[in-house]
């Protein structure tokens, strides 16, 4: 046998696909950060929520678009799905606690984005993305018809939720509690994915990404793990929907908005998909550059940010994490 | 005679007025080195696309060891041993030649579908990558991706994914097409050092490559078997001849 064979386990390769999944030193820091706005920004807590809940919504996207290569405009579909599940259940007094109004939330979420993705996922392209806008307009214009149930285009407010574990209160005036339960909700929700995209499966949907007809060559039931990742992703999407309506105590229909679906669409392509850390990346990006925008030409400012997305689409098509990658890359290294 | 591996009878596909496929009565035994040659439009890759159950024949059976695999889908073919290469390289382009592989061989393996554990802590899997890489002397290219590999070296990824599926039957589509003369040679000894026991259907217009292969030739055209012998057979057929100059002679 040669040498090769027998120390393929020091390959770089071999031991990059071996280690990919482990922590690296730069991962906790975003977890660290939001930890310290919590102390530090108590007056900002709303949008910190805010901020946190469309990185987990993002982050929904990311695994379908970045990792499966599945173009979708209705991602809000399943946000909208999730934050209704909990605004009506919880309106009609049937379900008040949070926690497992996140779980109904991603159940309805999961089984919409099943039933929608068995049809939708025999195209691709842009009859794919068309069909994805189509659902989730069909979803919003529905929501708006069943008057009875969803509040039309009220919405419903006041919703009663239960305190969190039976102690914290919701409060929307001073959002401690949500701050801090949507950070732990995308939290657990970051390991399920990160945990997902490193796995064998995670594997064969970059492969499907990369060349779908290979993947068919290879035997893989293509559709299936289409099917799979895109109701996984729109139960993530779901709960992001769900504790949106928890923590704002109403729904109306922007949650299943174009509005919300581009705008998340923006969130990870600012960021960069595919590659995990583009939903903080990016909704930091977006949330900031919105807020500073908005100040300086109050009437113009959505104008700034599509300037910013043609130069990303021209010149950085992996987003700000591109950007940084590239430059990392660039840097001379020390002579060995 | 025994059981073929593989056999097609009275195999016909039209699209539309178009007959692709008319009539094919073929068959692959266990361990041969047959080639598929014949003008462009003959029909080949229409041949393969029915073997690999890509598109379903019009009508006509598909056997594999004598079972009626017709009905059977693409990746059930691929689990019962039917692998291919592209002609036009079908690769993972971002990822590193490694995981090329490793996607192949975590499908057959049925390491594929598990979600909860990491990629990398299937060390079998890895390990039988490896393995496979170093066969076709791809190991020091192991880490880079497929974008950053000059095309003969694709070609070899090309192939090392399909023998990861550790098939038993190999169609290889022009498996030589874009390399450059001097790199084809790598992929030449490469097809030449492939382990008896796979059956190979090569299907190509370089004839150097196919005679120096084969130990059988079917010529096709027009979508039909028009002659099927050894290679002196073949190369001594006036009518084969005249098919292939007829065409040089018009073009």
């Amino acid at each position: 046998m040669t040498p090769g064979v027998v120390g393929w386990a020091e390959h770089p390769a071999a031991v990059a696909l071996a280690g990919r999944h482990r922590l690296r030193p730069l991962e906790p820091i975003p977890w660290i950060l939001a930890l310290a706005f919590y102390f530090l920004f108590p007056k900002y807590l709303g949008f910190g929520t805010e901020l946190l809940i469309m990185i987990l919504f993002a982050l929904s996207l990311d695994l379908v678009l970045g990792y499966a290569g599945i173009v979708t405009l209705g991602q809000a579909a399943f946000f909208g799905a999730g934050a209704y599940t909990v605004g009506i259940l919880a309106k009609r007094g049937l379900w008040n606690e949070p926690i497992t109004g996140l779980i109904l939330a991603a159940a309805v979420a999961a089984a919409i984005g099943l039933g929608s993705g068995l049809v939708l996922l025999r195209t691709g392209g842009l009859t794919l993305l068309m069909l994805t806008l189509c659902t989730m307009a069909l979803l919003e214009e529905g929501a708006n018809l069943a008057h009875d149930y969803t509040g039309g285009f009220d919405g419903l407010d006041s919703l009663s939720i239960t305190p969190l574990l039976g102690v914290f209160e919701f409060n929307p005036l001073y959002p401690k509690t949500q701050y801090l339960y949507v950070l732990a909700v995308l939290f657990v929700c970051f390991v399920f994915v990160r945990t997902l995209v490193y796995s064998p499966f995670g594997q064969s949907l970059t492969g499907i990404r990369e060349n779908t007809l290979r993947m068919h060559a290879v035997g893989a039931p293509v559709r299936r793990r289409l099917v799979l990742s895109y109701a996984l992703s729109a139960a993530i999407a779901g709960v992001a929907g769900g504790i949106w309506a928890q923590a704002n105590a109403y729904v109306n229909l922007g949650t299943l908005g174009l509005d919300r679906a581009a705008t998340v669409l923006i969130i990870l392509v600012l960021g960069g998909y595919g590659r995990l850390y583009g939903a903080f990346v990016g909704a930091v990006a977006y949330m900031a550059l919105a807020h500073f925008l908005s100040k300086v030409y109050p009437t113009a400012w959505q104008l700034g940010l599509g300037l910013l997305l043609v130069v990303i689409a021209l010149f950085a098509r992996n987003g700000i994490l591109g950007i940084v990658e590239a430059a990392v890359r660039r840097r001379p290294r020390p002579m060995p | 005679m025994s059981v073929p591996l593989l056999e097609t009878r009275a195999l016909c596909r039209s699209f539309g007025a178009l007959v692709a496929a008319r009539d094919i009565d073929f068959r692959l035994d266990a361990g041969a080195r047959h080639a598929l040659i014949g003008p462009n439009g003959a029909g080949k890759t229409t041949f393969v696309n029915l073997l690999t159950g890509v598109i379903p024949p019009t009508s006509g059976a598909i056997l594999m060891k004598g079972r009626d695999i017709t009905g059977v889908n693409q990746a059930q073919r691929v689990k019962l041993g039917i692998a291919r290469t592209f002609q036009i390289n079908r690769l993972f382009r971002r990822l590193s030649v490694l995981e090329n592989v490793y996607i192949a061989i975590a499908e057959r393996t049925g390491a594929a579908p598990s979600m909860l554990r990491p990629a990398g802590s299937r060390r079998d899997v890895v390990e039988e990558a490896m393995r496979l890489l170093e066969t076709l002397k791809l190991t020091p290219d192991a880490s880079r991706t497929i974008a950053e590999l000059p095309y003969g070296r694709q070609r070899l990824v090309e192939l090392a994914i399909a023998l990861g599926l550790k098939p038993e039957v190999l169609l290889l589509d022009e498996p030589a097409a874009g390399v450059p003369s001097a790199e084809s040679h790598i992929i030449l000894d490469a097809i030449d050092a492939l382990p008896r026991d796979i059956a190979v259907l090569i299907i190509d217009h370089d004839m150097d490559l196919v005679f120096r292969f084969a130990e059988r030739i079917t010529v096709m055209v027009g979508g039909a078997v028009f002659a099927t012998g050894t290679p002196r057979e073949i190369g001594a057929d006036l009518n084969v001849r005249a098919v292939y100059l007829g065409r040089a002679a018009r073009g």
